[in-house]
């Protein structure tokens, strides 16, 4: 579903933050990437979103190149890909409720279909109360939620939570990733980048682990090991 | 169609929501975009009084025929007809020889030497005039010399009527009164076009600051699969709304400040008060702000937006 085949990254000569990197992602499946800060956990996330190109190799997903993508092809191949970032990105002049109809809207989906929807995925991360408020009046767990709620919502094929729970407290961190856990229970695959070793212990699921740029293990259901 | 009608209204709320929320910076972009359109507003103000007065003094200008007092009617009408038919001539004005009389007893009626002096003649001694106004200022030579070669014609077979054109002798001042029309036709050119620089510039510069602020904001719309007309079209909106606010306050500053200036620019410029311009051109002038407005604001969040859509 998704592959990387021998994707390098090199900023300068004395900064490379991906070295030939090559793995394969199946579909329904739970794949976390650890690594130390400057692994080049992130650079992966973005390249398959896009964001950043490969200095070579290639990134497919579904047997398409997403760098020769067009740019109608790549706003279609971003709402296929739901995003949680550490940093949350919410957008801070719309509300809880506008932050999720907002991803619908560029979607094309219509009003009916978005008052029926949202409801329902702010009552799934529960801020059902909160529907009304702006992000600055939400803590940092409320936060994350809406935007597993807005990554979500379209019901893409594919969930990418880059370090999620980098800005949380042990509880919350447990909610989320209870959350992206249920996610993936539905059938969505799921990427997250970690240097949590507590969450990665507690999954059980697949885990890369990168350093310095390049895949030094790859085990099916591995723990945190560096 | 359903699609683009369910966009546009999409996009429309965004801008207008986004507006108000973001009411600090809105504000600060709506006050220079204000100061922009008072600058426009002032030059066609200052164009129009230029224009009036420029105008004013183009009716001043003319060149005076003075015929002898032995000249035949029917030649001098013949002489203006021939005048009339030059491409340059705006308006010729004949003056018979009573009528220069009388004209001349107005003028001097407070000066008895001169009337008694003209009583004790028992003639007219004041011969017909032409007065002959040109379309252009800068094409009374071509006249004048015209009426030269009529004349020099006319003695060759000894029979002349022009006793002399005035032309010669206000020659000075005539040309030096083009060159200033012209350097103030040149000036305020050159003015209009830096001003309107000065303020597109300025708008610009603020429209891209707040856009600025909301970067990360427009890198998550692009980042959540948003089409770029979904992430411009607010801003757009954002824009025009302002220009258009500020189209209202730049047209509402005009009002106390033309009537207060009204009498003096009545006295300087000569007949024309800047608040009955204000007053008789409104509608026309709403209509300048306004589309300049919308203009400005949206085309300035148009293109501050355009750096940031390319992720």
């Amino acid at each position: 579903m998704i592959h990387f085949d021998n994707v390098s990254k090199i900023y300068s000569d004395d900064s490379v933050a991906l070295d030939k990197v090559s793995f394969t992602v199946l579909p329904k499946e739970f794949v976390s990437i650890v690594g130390a800060s400057g692994a080049g956990k992130s650079t992966l996330l973005k390249m398959l979103l896009a964001e950043e190109r490969p200095t070579d190799g290639a990134v497919f997903y579904s047997s398409a190149d997403v760098c020769s993508l067009s740019k109608n092809e790549l706003n279609d191949h971003r709402r296929k890909i739901g995003t949680v970032f550490q940093d949350f990105r919410l957008l801070p002049n719309k509300t809880a409720y506008e932050n999720i109809a907002f991803a619908m809207e560029v979607a094309g989906k219509s009003d009916e279909e978005i008052e029926s929807d949202v409801p329902h995925v702010l009552e799934l991360v529960d801020l059902t109360e909160k529907a009304w408020n702006f992000p600055h009046e939400l803590s940092g767990g409320e936060k994350q939620r809406l935007a597993i709620a807005r990554a979500i919502i379209n019901q893409p094929e594919v969930v990418i939570a880059d370090e999620p729970t980098g800005n949380l407290d042990p509880i919350n961190t447990q909610e989320i990733v209870q959350i992206l856990k249920k996610i993936n229970d539905l059938g969505t695959t799921v990427i997250l980048t970690t240097h949590n070793k507590g969450v990665v212990d507690s999954l059980g699921r697949r885990v890369i682990t990168l350093d310095m740029g390049k895949v030094v293990r790859d085990d099916k259901s591995g723990k945190y090991t560096l | 169609m359903f699609m683009m009608w369910t966009d546009l209204k999409r996009i429309l709320r965004s801008g207008f929501v986004g507006f108000w929320r973001n009411a600090f910076v809105s504000l600060a972009s709506t006050l220079v975009m204000a100061l922009s359109l008072f600058i426009i507003g002032a030059l066609i103000f200052l164009g129009a009084m230029f224009d009036t007065s420029l105008t004013q003094l183009k009716d001043k200008v003319d060149i005076n025929v003075y015929f002898l007092t032995t000249a035949p009617e029917s030649e001098i009408l013949d002489l203006k007809t021939q005048v009339e038919a030059l491409p340059e001539v705006g308006l010729v004005e004949y003056v018979n020889r009573e009528k220069a009389l009388a004209v001349f007893r107005e003028r001097h009626e407070d000066d008895q030497l001169i009337l008694q002096a003209l009583d004790e003649l028992n003639e007219n001694p004041l011969g017909a005039n032409l007065n002959i106004k040109a379309k252009e200022t800068s094409q009374y030579e071509g006249i004048a010399k015209f009426l030269d070669s009529q004349n020099a014609l006319a003695s060759g077979d000894g029979n002349a009527i022009i006793d002399r054109v005035n032309y010669y002798q206000n020659k000075v001042a005539i040309d030096h009164l083009n060159s200033i029309i012209d350097s103030i036709e040149t000036l305020s050119l050159a003015l209009v076009f830096l001003f309107i620089f000065i303020s597109i510039a300025m708008t610009f510069n603020t429209v891209r600051l707040t856009v600025f602020t909301a970067r990360d904001e427009i890198s998550v719309m692009k980042l959540v699969g948003a089409e770029n007309k979904y992430v411009r079209g607010p801003f757009v909106v954002e824009g025009a709304l302002s220009g258009v606010i500020s189209a209202f306050i730049a047209l509402i500053l005009f009002y106390p400040l033309t009537l207060w200036l009204g009498p003096s620019t009545e006295t300087f410029f000569g007949g024309i008060s800047i608040f009955d311009y204000y007053l008789n051109n409104f509608g026309h002038i709403f209509l300048i702000m306004l589309v300049a407005g919308i203009v400005l604001g949206g085309g300035s969040s148009y293109l501050a937006v355009r750096r940031y859509l390319k992720i």
